[in-house]
This record gives structure tokens, C-alpha cells and sequence, in this order.
């Protein structure tokens, strides 16, 4: 029996290759990367609430409504488990730079250029 | 209220869905839609201010390069180079993690459905005994994660799917609905140039899932088509996804392309490669390009397709920045692919000076829906879905 597949655990693996920095601080660049993930969140979220806001309008649901409305506790949790998925996409750069613990000497794109690029 | 001039990536909805596409929920359309948009803002807005940071600060201070590494080393050093290498690496690695999210997610019913799709079928021909080649063991191409070859449970086609789900996002639509942009603009060379080419076999290497030789089966319907490739996953989700968009011509095979011994001479009328070459290395390409000029008949065309050559009249700034997806994108052998002189390897494989085919073709696609890059001004070097042509044809 096969493990079942974990798209937590696997969907931000790190690819084989050591990673460039580019930032004269990695802490900053690592900063940075949580930061895009969050700026590419939140313009997930602003497409989803002009969709919402769009077919709304046309339904009559008002502001009171929206204030007013309470989760479910299957809706909570189906809630709690998009917060996982959530943390686990903004945080890859960490889970990479663990993986990537376990290979301290991974050769990188530019020293298996050089191999390939070897005729014997 | 519509807005005026929109330049931008066309929306997530637009591309094409086949019977092996994955299924996405409103987020994950607007992630990849975040993505593209990403990456035609880095081309657009960011790295013509690499150049300028170049012109300005970088080159006055580093005076007559005579290499385009002197060019990357001297970039490395620019704050402005910095953050855009940054971004760029991380929106690919996003990327990533988004197409790994939707169809891991997925990964049983994907997995059911090749299966099913695939089952007995003889246009599937595996090889679990197969060797990987070193240039693809060796590292994961452009951060993709288990490259086109892992499995992570017997007949898993989740990478595949991957590939094929985000692809969009790299070129902002570039290379069309299906994603096969380079395989129409292959077939509507052919189609301008050898109008009366009449290929009864034809063979694809380094084919993956097979987007790229689809336009060609579809536009040779009577030919016979073979999509080699070393990734199991790859094949079988390519020939489930041939199937379901009803091209029925295509046996995919898992080989190398060094080695296709059982074909005999002069079996192929046409051997394509389509953005393969500069996946391979020194080693492989020559025995891959033998292989190719033996197993072609006489009157028969090689052709492959790969981002226009590092040519003596190329900036030596347009060739660092071409030369970035080789050092920060895991394409190892892009740098030394571009400087060869490919003409004299085709020499070096079996063909004469004179039987050398070039050209040049851009991605064809549904202008309605999609930016044609031939007319596009916006240039981000390297992934520019426009290519060169490097060919040749067997004396008949």
C-alpha cells in the first residue's frame, strides 16, 4: 500500500539544484518571498471578492448579511484546513531551505553545467 | 467600463481543457493568473530597468567585457539585477507550488484516469529498465520538483500534469490555449516551406507530454508519429491526453533519444525536437544528433527548434541575461548550448553543408484570445515564445 499523497508536505518541495540568493541579505530575500506569496494571495482574494461582490449585487444579499453571518462547524473547519493550505503555500522558502539542509554540498546549476559541458 | 489597450496575460479561463486537465477552483485560476501577470510585469516593467542599471552604473564601472559571464558576474552586483533575479526565481518557484498544489491535490483521480485512458493500449510503451541520462538526473529542470521522470507512486502522472497545468504562466499565454504554440508554428513552416512534404513517419524527441508534435499528427493525419522521451509520467499522461483531444496517431515511447536501436535505418521521414536540445549536454547531443541523421530516410528533415543562438553580434548584456535561466533556473547546459556552433554539429552528425535547413518561426496562436509574440515588443529574453530553426534535410 502506497503512502497517500500529502499536497501539503509535497506541493512546495524544493527542486533538486542548489538555490542562487541574489539579495546581498538572504534573511531580506526570505523576507521577500514571503511577501510575493502573500501580495499573490491577496490578488487571489480580490479576484474571488469581485466575483462574489458581482453576483451578489445581482442577488439582493445585503451588508448586514455578510456582518451577521456564522460558520457552521463543518464550515469552520473546511475554514481552519484553507488557513493550513494557506500557511504551508506562503512559508515554502522554509520548508526548502530545510530540505535543503539535507544536501549541503548540492552541486548548482552552474557547477553541473560545467560536467555537462565536458567532453569526456 | 472596458479598459483601453489592455497589454496584459489573458485570462486563466482562456486555455484549452483536455480530458487529462486537472480541474481548478476559482483560486488556483487566479493564482496562475497572479503568476503570468508576475512574470509579464518582471519583463515589462522591471528588466528594462536591468538594462538601464547596466548602461548607467554597472558597465562604466566594469568598461569592455570580452564574455558574457564577466556581464552576469558584474550584474550580480546591482541591487536592481538582485531584486529582479529574486523575483523571478521565486515567482518560478510559486509557480511550482501552485501546479503541485492542484493536481497533488488531485493526484488519485489523475492517476485513475491515465490509467484508464492508457490501459493495454500498444501506443504506450514503457521501459522501467531505462537509465535516466545524467543531464536530467542530475537536476530538477527549471525548479520543477521530480522533473518529468519521478514517480511518487506507480503510475503517477501528477508531474506531468503540473507541467502542463502551469505552463501558461511562464510565457503570460505565449504559447497558446493548448500550449502547442511552438508545434503550430512548426507545421506552418513546414506547411510555407515544403508544401508538398508528405512524411509517412515522423519522430519527436525529447517530446514530453507531447504538446508540440500534437499540431504536427494533427496536421500529418495519415503519418505515423512517435514521441520519445525518458519520463514515464510524461508519456502516459500525454498519451491519455492525445486520446482525449482525439488525435489518435501518436505512439509514446519511453527511450532515449541516444539510442533508438530499435528503429532501423532510415525509418523517419521527419525527426523534430522542439526546445529539447538545451535540456541535454555535450556529451549526449552528438550521439542524439547521429542517432537522428541514421534513423532519417533520403529526402527526409531534421529539424529542432531552441532560443536563437549566442551569435558574435549579440550583445554581450542581451546574452547574460538570455544565460539566467541557466544559472538560476536549473537549465544547466542553456549557456553552452547557445555558443556552439550547430551548424558543424550537424556537419559532425552526417549531413553536408549544403543540405542545412535554417529558419526562424513564432508562436501561432489564437490571436483572439492570445498575445502573438512575433509582434510583441515586450522581449523577455530566453523565454520569448519566437525560436530558431537549426535543420537539415537528407539528399533524396
Amino acid at each position: 500500500m502506497n503512502q497517500p499523497i500529502d499536497p501539503l508536505k509535497l506541493a512546495g518541495a524544493k527542486p533538486k539544484g542548489k538555490r542562487p540568493f541574489f539579495l546581498q541579505n538572504q534573511d531580506t530575500e526570505k523576507v521577500l518571498a514571503v511577501t510575493m506569496a502573500v501580495a499573490q494571495e491577496l490578488a487571489v482574494m480580490r479576484e474571488r471578492l469581485d466575483t462574489v461582490e458581482r453576483l451578489l449585487e445581482a442577488k439582493g444579499v445585503t451588508q448586514d448579511d455578510i456582518e451577521n453571518f456564522t460558520p457552521t462547524k463543518a464550515q469552520a473547519e473546511q475554514r481552519g484546513a484553507w488557513t493550513q493550505e494557506y500557511l504551508a503555500r506562503i512559508l515554502r522558502i522554509y520548508q526548502q531551505e530545510i530540505e535543503g539542509l539535507e544536501k549541503p554540498n548540492e552541486p548548482s546549476s552552474e557547477e553541473i553545467g560545467h560536467e555537462l559541458a565536458k567532453d569526456e | 467600463m472596458s479598459i483601453k489597450n489592455y497589454d496584459g496575460p489573458p485570462d486563466y479561463r482562456n486555455v484549452g481543457i483536455h480530458g487529462m486537465s486537472p480541474a481548478t477552483t476559482h483560486d488556483e485560476k487566479a493564482r496562475f493568473n497572479f503568476l503570468a501577470h508576475m512574470n509579464r510585469h518582471l519583463a515589462s516593467n522591471i528588466l528594462p530597468g536591468v538594462k538601464t542599471a547596466y548602461e548607467t552604473r554597472v558597465e562604466p564601472k566594469n568598461p569592455k567585457p570580452n564574455h558574457r559571464n564577466q556581464v552576469r558576474k558584474a550584474l550580480l552586483e546591482d541591487p536592481l539585477f538582485q531584486h529582479w533575479s529574486a523575483l523571478r526565481r521565486n515567482t518560478m518557484e510559486l509557480r511550482q507550488q501552485a501546479g503541485r498544489w492542484v493536481t497533488l491535490r488531485q493526484a488519485e483521480d489523475l492517476n485513475t484516469k491515465a490509467e484508464e485512458m492508457t490501459k493495454d493500449d500498444p501506443r504506450l510503451i514503457l521501459d522501467s529498465d531505462l537509465e535516466l541520462p545524467k543531464y536530467l538526473s542530475s537536476i530538477d529542470h527549471h525548479c520543477m520538483p521530480g522533473s518529468y521522470h519521478d514517480e511518487l507512486v506507480p503510475g503517477d502522472v501528477t508531474g506531468a500534469a503540473n507541467y502542463d497545468v502551469g505552463i501558461f504562466v511562464t510565457t503570460g499565454g505565449g504559447l497558446g490555449r493548448f500550449s502547442d504554440g511552438g508545434g503550430e508554428a512548426v507545421v506552418a513552416w513546414m506547411k510555407e516551406n515544403r508544401p508538398d512534404f508528405a512524411p509517412k513517419r515522423i519522430l519527436d524527441i525529447g517530446g514530453g507530454l507531447g504538446q508540440n508534435v500534437l499540431p504536427i499528427a494533427k496536421a500529418y493525419p495519415d503519418a505515423e508519429v512517435v514521441c520519445v522521451d525518458t519520463g514515464a509520467p510524461v508519456l502516459r499522461y500525454g498519451l491519455a491526453r492525445a486520446k482525449s483531444m482525439g488525435v489518435e496517431n501518436v505512439t509514446f515511447l519511453q527511450a532515449n533519444a541516444e539510442d533508438l536501436s530499435m528503429y532501423p535505418d532510415g525509418h523517419f521521414d521527419w525527426v523534430q525536437s522542439t526546445m529539447f536540445l538545451h535540456e541535454t549536454s555535450v556529451k549526449s547531443m552528438p550521439r542524439i544528433m547521429k542517432e537522428s541523421h541514421r534513423l532519417l530516410s533520403p529526402g527526409g528533415l531534421v529539424m529542432h527548434v531552441e532560443q536563437p543562438q549566442y551569435a558574435p553580434d549579440m550583445p554581450l548584456y542581451e546574452q547574460a541575461i538570455r544565460d539566467w535561466d541557466a544559472f538560476y533556473n536549473n537549465e544547466p547546459f542553456w549557456t553552452k548550448l547557445h555558443e556552439l556552433d550547430l551548424d558543424q554539429w550537424m556537419i559532425d552528425a552526417g549531413f553536408t553543408r549544403d543540405e542545412l535547413v535554417h529558419g526562424g518561426v513564432a508562436a501561432v496562436v489564437d490571436a483572439s484570445l492570445f498575445p502573438e509574440h512575433a509582434n510583441d515588443e515586450v522581449e523577455d529574453y530566453g523565454r520569448k515564445a519566437a525560436w530558431h530553426i537549426i535543420g537539415g534535410q537528407k539528399a533524396a
